[in-house]
């Protein structure tokens, strides 16, 4: 049975030119740190790949690129370190209802610290809402953490929006943009980001990197002090091979995004118009304001986890679930509960993620799976 | 294929659950879980002479939900409810070659599900004998 991978939200694979470009870092080409000549050449390597990832945001240089090892690190260094740099200047932090546990822990790790957090809500198309966004905001507000799109739902943010309010009252906005880099264009400057959050295997380069973006003048202070790499922000000797397939990656998304892209929603609404033909179907998420590889619904009366077994083992499909089965805290989903699901609803969700693997071809096949799951597992259940 | 750690036997059961369905006028009836949780069971049973001679489930849950209460009817068809009401959830899951941790008790139900249809073939029984 031929695998049809439809979770590039939760892992990718690494791009075969990626790959091929970074293969040769495993063998060891110095440290970065060292003056002689083989540092001098993994220096330039992360370098080359600051400059990269800066490309793909729109980044003022390449100095504005700190190198991590993964998204949580550096939605840890942008919150907690700006937040404890800049106390002196306000003890209030503010984000929203749906955003990554890598945001709302090192939140509330700040909030126990005798920071004040506020936790925005959203709607039920997991819009932040606005107005509640505003009235949060204060001058004492230094630092504010948006997702720019939404890994569960597909849901996109109005970040330039956001970043106006922001900047009306507050200091500095954070941004994850884990889940939307490489999928849709993201503009540092144009959209009004201080610190950005990226990550390396979500643009189909090697786990074990991510990057955060930095704005000029913005000031923070390390999670992990040490020997001063990374400008002093992120110490510890760089993983050069995944660094540099992270900025090999970033290139290469640039370079493809709107094609593919635009290559993906096609087949995106062809799964979303069909699936919906399902009965009690429902979208997650915002149906247009949505990432263009994003497709996740819920369907009454059936659980995720069991879903997502039938599709894998019966038709080869791998998909996700925000069911409190598949979770380490059996509840279900946060980002569920905060778009307005009751919990026997959130437990029937199941989420599709497209890459570059898929294809038109493969729609019929997947439209398949899933009625069949959906109907099998409905004659099961006895509500 | 074993996925989050389910044994094949898990796996066997959940894709081929066996005992599905309901039976009209049962001599027992047994429902526990919730759907807020995640899991709900519907046990049925018919029986004579005290010993149980059909049984269908329906679940709503996970996988090793549906597994368990597949495994409980099959371990249960053909027992004198003596025996059936002794069954346990530690019972279906050794049956099962194991379940997950954190599967052992929120989707452990069907034991309960069934001991709840046979409390109430029990109540049932004991009316009429009272007349």
């Amino acid at each position: 049975m031929e695998k049809i991978y439809l979770d590039h939200a939760s892992a990718m694979p690494i791009d075969p030119r990626v790959l091929e470009f970074t293969s040769k870092y495993l063998k060891g080409l110095g440290n970065p740190s060292s003056l002689h000549s083989v540092g001098l050449e993994a220096k330039r390597a992360i370098e080359g790949a600051k400059g990269k990832v800066a490309d793909l945001i729109n980044a003022e240089s390449e100095r504005t690129i700190i190198f991590t090892s993964c998204a949580t690190e550096s939605n840890n260094l942008g919150i907690k370190g700006t937040a404890l740099r800049n106390a002196g200047k306000g003890k209030k932090v503010v984000t929203s209802a749906i955003e990554h546990m890598s945001v709302l822990n090192p939140m509330k790790e700040l909030q126990k610290n005798g920071f004040e957090l506020t936790i925005v809500p959203v709607d039920s198309n997991g819009m932040v809402d606005l107005e509640e966004l505003e009235s949060a905001l204060t001058k004492n507000t230094t630092v504010t953490s948006i997702m720019y799109a939404n890994n569960e739902i597909g849901t996109v943010e109005p970040i330039k929006e956001i970043g106006e309010l922001v900047h009306e009252k507050g200091l500095y906005l954070h941004v994850d943009g884990t889940a939307a880099a490489g999928h849709i264009p993201i503009d540092v400057q144009k959209d009004g980001i201080d610190l950005l959050t990226l990550s390396s295997n979500d643009l189909y380069g090697p786990q074990g990197a991510g990057a955060l973006y930095v704005k000029p003048g913005v000031v923070l202070q390390p999670v992990l002090p040490g020997g001063g790499q990374e400008r002093g922000l992120r110490s510890g000797t760089e993983n050069l091979f995944s660094i540099a397939g992270m900025g090999e990656a970033a290139r290469i998304a640039k370079n493809e995004m709107e094609k593919e892209s635009g290559r993906m929603l096609k087949i995106r609404d062809e799964l979303i118009e069909k699936i919906l033909e399902i009965e009690e179907s429902h979208l997650t998420g915002h149906p247009k304001k949505r990432l263009p590889h994003h497709a996740s619904f819920r369907f009454s009366r059936i659980e995720g986890e069991s879903i997502l077994l039938n599709m894998d083992t019966t038709y080869g499909i791998q998909v996700a679930t925000g069911s409190a089965c598949s979770s380490k805290t059996l509840e279900p989903s946060h980002v569920l509960l905060a778009i307005g699901l009751k919990h026997e609803e959130a437990h029937g969700s199941m989420v599709l993620t497209l890459g570059r693997s898929n294809t038109p071809e493969q729609v019929p096949t997947i439209v398949n799976g899933v009625k069949e799951t959906v109907q099998r597992l409905r004659e099961i259940s006895p509500l | 294929m074993a996925q989050i750690g389910y044994s094949e036997k898990v796996m066997k059961h959940f894709m081929n659950p066996r005992n599905v369905g309901t039976i009209d006028n049962p001599d027992g009836y047994g429902k526990v879980g919730n759907p807020v949780c995640g899991d709900l069971m519907e046990m049925f049973i018919k029986v004579e002479d005290d010993v149980i001679t059909d049984i269908k489930f329906r679940t709503f849950g996970c996988g090793s939900a549906i597994a368990t209460s597949s495994m409980v009817t099959e371990m249960a068809k053909g027992m004198h409810i003596d025996e059936a009401i002794k069954i346990t959830r530690a019972d279906v899951a050794d049956e099962l070659e194991g379940l997950p941790p954190q599967k052992m008790h929120c989707s452990n139900l069907a034991a309960d599900a069934l001991r709840a249809a046979i409390r109430d073939y029990l109540a049932r029984k004991e009316k009429r004998a009272k007349g």
